[in-house]
């Protein structure tokens, strides 16, 4: 019943105003006017297309007007030639110290646990991750102290889907001085805790295999000298693992540095912010609360500690070694290395005049040695510039890293922000005319999108910081670790020098040992360029 | 009751400039999604609470439904609002257009307690422009203009013709 209503209701509705309007009008002119009426919606249509054309043309307008005013309207995007896939003879790796981190470079090289393979299908993360170019690597060799990480180590180094079963034997070495002795193993990964770096780098050098080593490269001052002569010394190839170069935004901020849209830069502030217990090292329970594996009976302990002070068995020391002086520098050797490669990557500073650092532990009160709260800055008078470093463990409010330039600053993480200073002059015409917006980013680089994006969205501007450990080339996302060690492999066989190689690592690693030197001896540490020391 | 031989001139021209606005909203929503390459729901999605929000989380966490979903969005935004603006199977698309912006709306509700990152456009308690414009969208479907005004007007009037000549027979 209310059905029939409404649908008379329509229909009345629907044919009043030819009874109102048409009814003295011939039937010939009614059924011509009816038909117009139909057509209502074309002039409206066509004022949406009017205004749109507008809107894109002013958009395209503005967009290339600020692209010219910063200079970038000539930005080259170079292709790049990845997934192009070629013959190889397959280079054998050995991996030293199979923890957490391994494991990701072994996802990287191709060889993932078949539980991890499960877990990716589950979350639909496998495929990108299959999509890889194939390395044409083997790993062949898996040294570890902890019988539990090596068993691990030689289930994924036998499992690449990629190119199927491993042509090779897989075989454990339970001294890295075993692996190196072998020769049919042509290159080793370093990723033991850090008080092994060195040394094992050193060995592996002299031994003549080519070595990609986890960050940071040295503990002391002399191991460094002793890494550096060697390699320059020897013909293998040597990257440090700092993947935050293979990243595409990166290219682009070093195309906008080198074309000085940030004009001269003074001060570079460079942080971490972190706030969990796993953030700050505490890693020797699992997400159930439950302490993890390992005890004396499959740990070589000694072999652990290799030149360490000893001291007895501790499973707090085995999973959380970053929190002690003798093993590592905390928070300078594995979160401002990164930092420190980004900026010297881009604007090749080098080693600082002087370094002070100053900090304490001032909120995880554990057993710790390392401070949870650190703040270095890094004098260039040579350059006119600083770099600061301030690391914060129990608060993870984002201060990103940015570049101040006198005309525009830039904040670079896994977007590019660059907003224009107000009182720059290269855009002081710019600024007047309106053109330049100082209040907020004027440009950003979104690698997922693969252009450059003028006149950010409201909402790009919240979701700008959001990131990933992934890279866009081509519409396809690629991990970044994946690409480094794409680069060291294709350095050992095109005989090149790779991007974080031996000069720039020293350059690192003397940087990062004056801030630690500082932080201990609370005073500012100077290096000696003429002596090449720390004084 | 309403009287239905009663609607004004003024009553009709309301309602027809009610469908344009809407169909012209609609549009270009849907066409500024086209334009911009950088566009996601996802952004969207993350934001989601009360009801929907699971199934918000559900989407995000499949990037392939994702693709399908920003997909839908932009085609069925742009459909309904040409459908809109044309009076082309008028009530579907305005039926179908209420659903889903009451979507929308259900799945960022500006309820007491609700907190968003993204800036809200106005202030809103409860009741928001989104879910205005899903109620005023519901209403026009229950007033088609579409029949007189719009390409209805031909599959009404053939419908119509098809009769006669069946009752003629």
């Amino acid at each position: 019943m209310e059905k029939t209503n409404n649908n008379s209701k329509e229909e009345n509705l629907n044919e009043q105003s030819s009874l109102s309007d048409d009814i003295k009008k011939t039937p010939k002119d009614v059924s011509r006017r009816n038909v117009l009426k139909a057509f209502a919606g074309i002039p409206v249509a066509g004022l949406f297309g009017f205004e749109l054309l507008k809107k894109i043309n002013y958009d395209k307008d503005k967009r290339q007007r600020i692209l010219q005013e910063l200079g970038l309207d000539k930005m080259e995007f170079s292709i790049p030639d990845y997934g192009r896939e070629r013959k190889q003879d397959i280079i054998r790796v050995g991996i030293i110290g199979f923890g957490q981190r391994a494991e990701q470079l072994s996802a990287g090289l191709g060889f993932m646990h078949p539980e991890e393979v499960k877990k990716r299908e589950n979350n639909n993360t496998l495929k990108s991750w299959l999509e890889q170019e194939n390395l044409h690597v083997a790993i062949t060799g898996i040294c570890d102290v902890f019988d539990l990480h090596a068993e691990r180590g030689l289930t994924i180094a036998n499992n690449n889907i990629l190119s199927g079963a491993s042509p090779f034997p897989v075989k454990r070495y339970h001294t890295y001085q075993e692996m190196l002795a072998d020769k049919d193993i042509n290159a080793v990964i370093i990723a033991t805790p850090d008080h092994h770096h060195a040394r094992i780098a050193i060995d592996a050098t002299k031994a003549g295999k080519h070595v990609y080593l986890e960050k940071s490269i040295a503990h002391t001052e002399e191991e460094l000298n002793e890494l550096y002569r060697a390699v320059k010394d020897s013909h293998i190839t040597f990257q440090l693992g700092h993947q935050i170069t293979q990243s595409t935004v990166f290219k682009q901020a070093k195309e906008i540095i080198d074309k000085n849209v940030l004009g001269k830069i003074t001060l570079i502030e460079t942080t971490t912010n972190r706030n969990t217990a796993d953030g700050a090292w505490i890693r020797h329970l699992d997400s159930k609360g439950n302490l993890k594996p390992g005890d004396e009976n499959n740990i070589d302990w000694k072999q652990w500690l290799g030149h360490t002070p000893h001291v007895p068995f501790s499973i707090d020391r085995f999973y959380n070694w970053t929190k002690w002086f003798a093993y590592d520098t905390g928070m300078i050797g594995q979160l401002f290395t990164h930092e420190f490669d980004a900026v010297n990557q881009l604007l090749r500073i080098g080693i600082p005049k002087s370094v002070s650092s100053s900090g304490g532990i001032y909120y995880w009160k554990d057993n710790r040695e390392i401070p949870d709260s650190l703040h270095c800055i890094f004098e260039y008078p040579d350059r006119d510039l600083t770099l600061m470093y301030s690391g914060n463990l129990a608060s993870s409010r984002n201060r990103g890293r940015v570049f101040m330039g006198h005309d525009a600053s830039m904040e670079l993480g896994q977007n590019i922000k660059i907003t224009v200073d107000w009182n720059s002059t290269q855009y002081k015409k710019g600024i007047a005319s309106g053109l330049i917006d100082t209040n907020s980013p004027i440009l950003s680089f979104n690698p997922n999108a693969g252009e450059i994006d003028a006149v950010t969205s409201a909402s790009e501007k919240y979701y700008a910081d959001r990131g990933l450990t992934n890279t866009v080339i081509s519409g396809q996302q690629i991990d970044v670790t994946h690409l480094h060690l794409r680069e060291w492999l294709n350095c050992i066989r095109e005989n090149k020098m790779p991007s974080a190689n031996i000069e720039v690592a020293y350059e690192e690693g003397i940087t990062c040992l004056m801030a630690h030197r500082s932080y201990l001896e609370k005073r500012q540490i100077f290096w000696d360029d003429e002596n090449k020391r720390i004084i | 009751m309403i009287n239905e031989n009663n609607y004004s001139k003024s009553q009709l021209t309301l309602l027809l400039v009610l469908r344009f606005v809407i169909g012209w909203h609609i549009l270009y929503e849907g066409i500024s999604k086209i334009l911009n390459p950088q566009w996601t729901s996802a952004n969207f999605l993350q934001e989601s609470q009360g009801i929907l929000s699971g199934l918000s989380g559900w989407i995000i966490s499949n990037p392939n439904i994702l693709v399908i979903v920003d997909f839908m969005n932009i085609w069925g935004l742009v459909t309904i609002g040409l459908g809109l603006i044309f009076g082309f199977l008028f009530k579907p698309a305005a039926i179908i257009g209420s659903f889903l912006v009451f979507i929308y709306y259900l799945s960022v509700p500006p309820m007491v307690g609700y907190e968003y990152t993204l800036p809200s456009d106005g202030s809103n308690l409860v009741v928001n422009r989104t879910l205005i414009e899903a109620v005023v969208l519901f209403g026009l479907a229950l007033f088609p203009t579409s029949k007189i005004f719009g390409l209805d007007f031909f599959i009404y009037s053939r419908d119509k013709r098809k009769l006669q000549y069946g009752k003629n027979k």
